[in-house]
């Protein structure tokens, strides 16, 4: 039952980082989501995002700064295996489900439904 | 401020004028409709989560991908339903943020340039807004994993 209070509360905490980014910032929502983005993959670098996952579960994986974590972690797990051309193979490896079901459900999205407005 | 002196004095009045009318954002406001809604959202990650370890037999590590699948199919089809934009405007950044939100962008793009054709219209436009959030990511990606392996080679970390 913890992990589901600090999943809503750390969500909920990324997602008022993000709101403010938008309204004290003035950020568009593509440079809010760009900038967490490179956040996460910087946190990630820093070791630091891998813990919050373990404390937060799903509050840190399904906010979009676990993406630029997963890409970093990603990119080192096969630079570790076959050095430097591991970064280039192994970037996409641990977002490829994310990434890919995007794009696949989009895509069935656009051949059923129709613009609406 | 040095881009404020090329204005003229009438200019500079209406700027004021301009901001005094401009609607206050309710900045508060937004943060905690921001807070509740994408803390559901992680939470419905939680549950969902949950359920894939104990029936499916996923680890911890890998019930991320299925979780996150899941999510993106509920918000594709939320947003083909016309229903995600509802609430996104409600929740601001709470639906932006998670990564349905990533998918919303995706699947919205796409379903409104249906009509220029699905190669240039669909395929070409899918990415429109997903693309920023997918280039920032794996360059800032591959610059912190470059520092990394540097620092790893030199002895340091």
């Amino acid at each position: 039952m913890d992990k589901f209070i600090w999943a809503f509360l750390v969500g909920g905490g990324i997602c008022v980082v993000g709101q403010l980014m938008m309204d004290v910032g003035r950020l568009t929502p593509a440079h809010t989501m760009s900038t967490l983005v490179v956040m996460g993959a910087v946190l990630g670098g820093l070791g630091l995002y891998d813990p919050l996952i373990e404390f937060a579960g799903a509050g840190a994986t399904v906010p979009i700064s676990s993406f630029g974590n997963s890409l970093l972690k990603g990119a080192m797990m096969e630079a570790e295996k076959s050095g430097i051309i591991g970064v280039l193979t192994g970037i996409f490896e641990i977002t490829s489900s994310g990434v890919s079901s995007a794009i696949i459900f989009g895509f069935l999205a656009a051949l059923i439904f129709k613009p609406k407005g | 401020m040095a881009k404020k002196k090329q204005f003229t004095k009438e200019q500079q009045k209406y700027q004021e004028f301009a901001k005094q009318r401009e609607p206050k954002r309710k900045v508060f406001k937004n943060c905690i409709r921001a807070f509740i809604s994408g803390g559901i959202i992680c939470t419905i990650g939680q549950a969902l989560q949950f359920f894939y370890i104990n029936s499916f037999g996923f680890t911890e590590k890998t019930a991320g991908d299925p979780t996150v699948a899941t999510l993106i199919l509920a918000s594709v089809l939320l947003t083909g339903f016309g229903v995600y934009d509802h609430i996104a405007q409600w929740a601001g950044a709470g639906t932006a943020v998670p990564v349905t939100g990533f998918a919303n962008t995706m699947a919205s793009a796409s379903i409104e340039h249906r009509s220029e054709g699905y190669v240039l219209g669909v395929g070409g436009n899918m990415f429109k807004l997903a693309g920023s959030v997918i280039a920032f990511g794996v360059f800032s990606a591959f610059v912190v994993a470059l520092l990394k392996i540097t620092f790893k080679a030199i002895g340091g970390m």
